[in-house]
């Protein structure tokens, strides 16, 4: 494993910042464990995703302008999220004037288990998390930033998240009927569709359910909010937990 | 009616849903599982997006090598701008030949030019020999998946109907013995038809033949008892070469169905002794998208359908669900070109999965089209983009997502009032989810106390 002596600045999504500080939390602690110097750039607001993906790219400019001004600075930008991430790279529109810069983040921005797998180099993570866990692999994580092979390519399987969960003492690996089906979140598309985005948060719920998920974690909370919205609504009594969580808490 | 709607109103029968998205779902699996069967599919993928890109960049000279090639075989050739012309054309050639009654096999294309009530109304009996589309046929509906016409049907629903209309046994739902009085009932018609119309999966520049794909040989069928022969084809259904086949028929039969071949696969090069082909070639609002970059590698499609049959969308909706003759993600691609108002709510229909993307056999980036055709749908601020901007406003930031924005304002709120006026009926997201709890603080709170 490589011991970065570089900065690592923590972009934590808006919608995580609110919801889920705990996500954030252990975000910093293991890069902090990793032996990252881990610092939280102040101002951050949200990075535009809802509304490009509702057809309003056009409108995130000043999000885009802030988001680069705000992180330029640092070696490394990393975030608890794959589809953030993804949106920052691949959607945020060109703002003029800081055309060399905005490239250059988009060179140094990644997802939180990419950054441990591919920037940090680490192989595998010693520690202990005696639990049955299932894994909903976020399409924007899975397709768009390719964090794990996709079930309709013909290519050598991998999967970061779990390439680093899997050799964790006690880890019980759920193996699902559907590898990388949509849970339907999708943004705007759950409450546009909201009868599409409930039935398929319910199937994948089932999913988990038939093959005796305990936990379910993932790498984007807004898939995970769906699902245990859902799940809580209905009275199923499945765990969610971020990847940085089980993480943070196997390896203390 | 918007897609949100239709697929709601689907959705009502869970029991169907359900056994829709698990029989469509069974397709995707089978192509999974023969595509990892062979070793350079990711080879072929590239090759025949490499070779679609090509014919699309070069698409006028190959047409008219394919016009002059076809010619020179003895097969009469017809352009048609639009789907109006192309009718016209049908028609003019089954006057001329005083014919009443026509078989079609499999064509998408004379669907998009609703040839079948043009001819209709003109006095023509129109049959379609494809078993699923003659099925949707008897019921007037139109096919619900460009591949599986009559997917959204179970078997009971098509004992029925052949019951009514082949007399058939009440409650006799064998397969084998319901296909067997549709062949019954279809070889009449073959046998009346002095025109056959088919489709045309590839037309070949340096040959001037074409090539029809079917699993039931209907076409062919069809053609060989005829004295006419009538292919409508779009004009981007050309390849360059007989030899780029050998990509593209190991793609589709795979990607369609999971087959390691189409059971037919017919090439027509020119007309027995005393009988006549004809080729339509339909523009149709194609050259419209060939102009407009960031939607123009659309016309790649070969329509295989496998988007559909991995859509979590499409499965869960059905085809009907998007109103367009194309459904699913290359159709919510494609019928925004063809009238943007109307398909307004088909590029929302989609959580932007990507994997249409990832399954496409020419590697048509469906999922970014779809991101693509909102930015362009919310500019001309049609109905559906009024909604939405009108639903972000008024739903989203009332809903968890709108917290990223509101932030503690919203915080608060949740945390002091009562859950009737939380999941109030404007609350689209809690109507069957559950909102997170709201914690104590945010994270900035948090490392503002702790780290600073």
């Amino acid at each position: 494993m490589k011991s970065p002596s570089l900065t690592v600045a923590l972009f934590i999504p808006c919608y995580v910042d609110q919801f889920y500080p705990n996500v954030g939390v252990a975000t910093l602690e293991l890069l902090e464990k990793l032996g990252c110097k881990v610092c939280y750039p102040s101002g951050q607001t949200c990075c535009g995703q809802p509304l490009a993906n509702a057809g309003y790219e056009r409108d995130t400019m000043g999000a885009t302008r802030h988001f680069i001004q705000l992180f330029s600075g640092y070696d490394y930008v990393v975030a608890p999220s794959g589809s953030c991430v993804l949106h920052v790279k691949e959607h945020s529109p060109t703002v003029p004037g800081l055309e060399k810069e905005q490239a250059a983040l988009h060179g140094k921005i990644f997802e939180l288990t990419e950054f441990i797998t591919d920037i940090l180099q680490v192989d595998q993570l010693v520690g202990k998390f005696p639990h049955r866990v299932g894994y909903h692999a976020s399409c924007h994580g899975q397709r768009g930033l390719r964090l794990a092979s996709s079930s309709e390519l013909n290519q050598t399987p991998f999967n970061k998240a779990r390439k680093l969960l899997e050799n964790l003492e006690g880890l019980d690996w759920v193996e699902l009927g559907r590898t990388d089906e949509c849970c339907g979140f999708g943004g705007t598309f759950a409450v546009t569709e909201e009868a599409l985005s409930i039935r398929m948060g319910k199937d994948r719920l089932e999913d988990h359910q038939a093959h005796q998920t305990e936990i379910i974690t993932g790498g984007d909370m807004s898939c995970i909010m769906h699902l245990e919205g859902i799940a809580t609504r209905n009275g199923q009594k499945m765990k969610f937990m971020h990847v940085a969580e089980i993480l943070n808490q196997a390896i203390s | 009616m918007s897609h949100p709607a239709n697929a709601t109103e689907f959705l009502k029968d869970q029991a169907k849903a359900k056994w829709h998205d698990e029989t469509l779902w069974f397709v995707r699996d089978k192509r999974d599982r023969i595509s990892k069967t062979i070793p350079e599919w990711e080879t072929l993928r590239e090759l025949a997006s490499q070779i679609k890109d090509h014919v699309l960049a070069n698409l006028g000279s190959y047409l008219e090598d394919f016009e002059r090639n076809a010619l020179k075989n003895g097969i009469h050739i017809h352009w048609a701008t639009d789907a109006e012309e192309h009718n016209q054309h049908v028609l003019r050639i089954l006057q001329e030949k005083n014919c009443k009654a026509i078989v079609k096999s499999k064509s998408i294309l004379t669907e998009e030019c609703h040839l079948n009530p043009y001819l209709e109304k003109h006095g023509i009996e129109v049959v379609d020999t494809d078993l699923g589309e003659r099925i949707v046929q008897f019921l007037n509906q139109p096919p619900s998946h460009i591949v599986l016409p009559a997917i959204h049907l179970k078997k009971g629903e098509i004992s029925d109907l052949f019951h009514e209309k082949l007399q058939t046994e009440k409650g006799n739902h064998d397969p084998t013995y319901l296909t067997q009085a549709a062949r019954i009932h279809l070889r009449e018609k073959f046998l009346g038809a002095k025109v056959a119309i088919t489709g045309v999966n590839f037309g070949i520049a340096e040959t001037g033949e074409f090539v029809v794909c079917t699993n039931e040989g209907n076409a062919d069928m069809g053609v060989h008892l005829a004295d006419v022969h009538i292919a409508c084809m779009g004009i981007e259904k050309i390849l360059p070469r007989r030899k780029d086949l050998g990509v593209f028929l190991r793609l589709l039969a795979r990607s369609a169905t999971g087959q390691p071949i189409t059971n037919y696969n017919s090439h027509f090069r020119s007309p027995a002794r005393g009988k006549e082909i004809h080729i339509i070639l339909v523009d149709n609002g194609r050259t419209a998208q060939l102009a407009r970059e960031k939607f123009k590698n659309s016309l790649k499609c070969i329509r295989c359908g496998a988007c559909m049959n991995t859509c979590p969308i499409y499965r869960r909706s059905g085809g009907f669900s998007y109103g367009s003759t194309v459904p699913g993600p290359i159709g919510s691609i494609l019928s925004p070109g063809l009238d943007m108002k109307k398909h307004s709510t088909l590029p929302f229909a989609s959580t932007l999965c990507g994997s249409c993307s990832d399954v496409c056999p020419v590697k048509i980036n469906i999922h970014e089209q779809l991101y693509e055709w909102r930015q362009e749908i919310t500019k001309t601020h049609g109905e559906f983009g009024k909604g939405l901007s009108m639903k972000l406003a008024s739903g989203i930031f009332k809903s968890p997502l709108a917290y990223k924005i509101s932030g503690s304002l919203m915080r608060s709120a949740l945390k002091t009032l009562p859950d009737s006026l939380i999941y109030h009926p404007l609350n689209t997201w809690g109507k069957s989810r559950n909102l997170p709890e709201t914690p104590k603080e945010t994270f900035q709170q948090w490392y503002q106390k702790n780290r600073s």
